[in-house]
């Protein structure tokens, strides 16, 4: 890629510059303001908030209601704050994530590598589950969660999101796949390399780009997943969005916003975390192959 | 009996025939080219003797064993491709063991291996680089690394410098040659430049739309080439081709045609066969190389027919070792090749000196060479 230098832009006069600018900063100013309004209010005493006053900074800086929505917080029957309901999201959100981009990576291999009567109708399929609207498949994932045993319970969750994860890592690895070199996999099999030790030892390490791509994508759509959640999961069992919901809409006792609000954030801060870790990764893996070089 | 023997191998997509019974048996040591323009199914033919892609119909057999069906790996074969396929993460002395480790070398050994064969391609100092790191000419050193360490029966080499820069491709050319001779390994190599063809082979298999248009030795291709594809595809410039008329006047046998001005000219074949006799009074066509045809001084003074004609230059292209002259006869261009200080000038009449031993003559029809 290269860099646009100062001279090849259409020089602006310096009045018109500001004002590009100005607009910007305002732009940048209202989208970063929910996110202000959130913090803000998440580090106040309730009084402050129910006193008006929803943009003004705090007078009394407290982290009172973030420790309240973290562990103490009613939310199912005892007042545990929404901590075992972030354990329940991780532990249905690293296996789900780990396993969908695995196979995703495997499906990849074999429909560009090892080519075959029908792959590219099967790989057809593959994408279509990626527009199967969520709703739909409700009733008959019930059904077969229930026949499975699963009904309720983390690892069925964790079914639902890799079955619902595949057709999108199977795309990004396929297209990842497409551009790799077919010498390579040659080479390798004179070489000797069976199937999957050509997987393991010259795919796999030459995937981290698209491996970062998947990933996140997969963590985001899983960890902000609510309706799934709502419907197999019950209880204690449920994940971070759905407990989030609970402490929100519950209709007993005063409305705690500054604790909603810190839940809110505690809700949202694995997916930033992750984009911030490994976001450059996942700009460089959606554009790969598309520039030479 | 040959070293590796391809007998009536062919290769069909569905219905589509791509490769069309191909007979060709190598000896141990040989050094064979497949060379064709692309398309001819050279690349096909090597991948099926790798064992990339499966055969037809007929056989391939390596040291009399039947080779159809058995996996690459197990053929006792190495390949060299044309992109080096060299694995990105690993370093190049683990590309280099690579296959051993896959065929369950013990450590020790392999590390033996390696470095005998990093001695011999002079990449010693270049073992714990990535590929990412090196040049191509390196590259194609690690890649040939690869190829040596497991000490293979076949060298497969698939154009394997054609993504080297002109300088860089002849030293490798040398190189790979100069290896051959001190290995004395059987090669099989692709590529589509006749000139690396020539210069390496011990035998060429010259390939055309799935068909071997001849198999010999680089001097039997060059000086007698089996039909005009053979003719125009090998040698550079290519060989001249003018439509000229046989004339019989007793025991002597003339090629009639014009000169740049369209005056007849004739010139005397050299020992006519009776089937070039037979062709008396219809056309045919008379296969010059540009070295046959040039100036007086620059005739090879040991050809035993050497005939002189005064024609029109069109052009001089002046190339340092050589000069090139563009002239008409018989109404086709025809290039000259010269020495540098030649004394031609465009638009001049000059004397060419035509060596009629090396002529060749083609039945327009056919396209076969008449014998």
């Amino acid at each position: 890629m290269s860099v646009a230098t100062q001279d090849t832009a259409i020089r602006t006069g310096r009045i018109a510059r500001a004002m590009i600018y100005l607009v910007l900063v305002l732009f940048a100013l209202f989208y970063v303001l929910p996110l202000y309004v959130m913090a803000v209010n998440s580090v106040k005493p309730l009084s402050e908030i129910t006193g008006g006053g929803m943009m003004a900074l705090p007078e009394v800086w407290t982290i009172e209601p973030w420790l309240k929505a973290w562990s103490t917080a009613q939310i199912g029957v005892e007042p545990t704050g929404l901590r075992p309901y972030f354990w329940n999201s991780i532990s249905m959100v690293v296996p789900a994530v780990a396993i969908s981009t695995v196979l995703g990576a495997l499906n990849g291999y074999v429909l560009t590598k090892w080519r075959f009567r029908w792959d590219t109708i099967l790989f057809g399929l593959m994408l279509f589950a990626c527009f199967i609207p969520f709703q739909i498949v409700l009733i008959p994932m019930a059904a077969v969660l229930g026949f499975l045993g699963l009904a309720g319970s983390t690892s069925g969750l964790v079914l639902v999101h890799v079955v619902y994860g595949i057709g999108f890592s199977t795309l990004y690895f396929r297209n990842y796949y497409a551009v790799f070199p077919t010498e390579l996999v040659r080479a390798a099999q004179i070489d000797g390399a069976g199937f999957f030790q050509i997987f393991w030892r010259i795919l796999l390490p030459s995937s981290g780009p698209i491996s970062v791509v998947c990933i996140i994508w997969q963590f985001t759509n899983i960890w902000n997943d609510f309706l799934f959640g709502a419907s197999f999961a019950s209880g204690d069992g449920a994940p971070m969005t759905v407990a989030l919901n609970n402490l929100v809409q519950s209709s007993t006792g005063v409305k705690e916003y500054n604790v909603h609000f810190a839940g809110a954030i505690l809700a949202a801060l694995p997916t930033l975390l992750v984009y911030i870790v490994a976001g450059r990764y996942f700009v460089r893996g959606l554009m790969a192959g598309s520039v030479k070089g | 009996m040959g070293f590796l023997d391809i007998d009536n191998a062919t290769k069909s997509y569905g219905a589509v025939e791509v490769l069309h019974r191909v007979d060709i048996s190598v000896e141990e040591g040989e050094f064979l080219v497949l060379v064709g323009p692309s398309g001819c199914g050279k690349s096909t033919l090597l991948n099926m003797i790798a064992g990339l892609e499966e055969i037809s119909s007929g056989e391939i057999r390596i040291k009399d064993a039947v080779m159809n069906g058995v996996h690459p790996s197990k053929r006792n074969i190495a390949m060299v491709f044309q992109s080096y396929a060299l694995y990105p993460n690993m370093t190049v002395g683990q590309n280099i063991t690579f296959g051993l480790e896959m065929h369950g070398v013990p450590k020790g050994e392999r590390e033996t291996a390696m470095a005998e064969v990093a001695k011999l391609l002079q990449i010693e100092q270049l073992l714990d680089r990535k590929p990412g790191q090196l040049s191509g000419g390196q590259r194609q050193r690690v890649a040939m690394g690869r190829a040596l360490v497991r000490n293979p029966d076949v060298f497969l080499f698939d154009e394997p410098l054609s993504n080297l820069d002109a300088k860089l491709r002849v030293d490798m050319r040398t190189e790979i040659k100069k290896l051959h001779q001190k290995l004395g390994t059987t090669i099989v190599y692709v590529t589509h430049d006749q000139i690396e063809a020539m210069t390496l082979s011990t035998r060429i298999a010259v390939m055309n739309g799935g068909y071997v248009q001849q198999l010999g030795t680089p001097k039997e291709i060059y000086d007698t080439p089996a039909n005009l594809f053979v003719a125009t595809f090998m040698g550079s410039p290519s060989m001249n081709l003018i439509p000229v008329r046989v004339r019989t006047e007793g025991n002597a046998v003339y090629a009639v045609t014009q000169n740049s001005q369209g005056q007849e000219i004739s010139l005397t074949f050299f020992q006519p066969s009776d089937r070039l006799r037979s062709y008396d009074g219809q056309e045919i066509i008379l296969g010059i190389r540009p070295e046959a045809l040039t100036d007086v001084e620059g005739a090879d003074q040991r050809s035993a027919h050497v005939e002189r004609l005064e024609n029109m230059v069109a052009v001089t292209e002046p190339a340092g070792s050589d000069t090139f002259v563009t002239t008409t006869l018989g109404g086709a261009e025809c290039v000259a090749r010269m020495r540098s200080d030649a004394d031609v000038v465009a638009g001049k009449q000059t004397v060419f000196a035509v060596n009629m031993e090396k002529a060749v003559v083609f039945d327009p029809t056919t396209e076969q060479r008449i014998l």
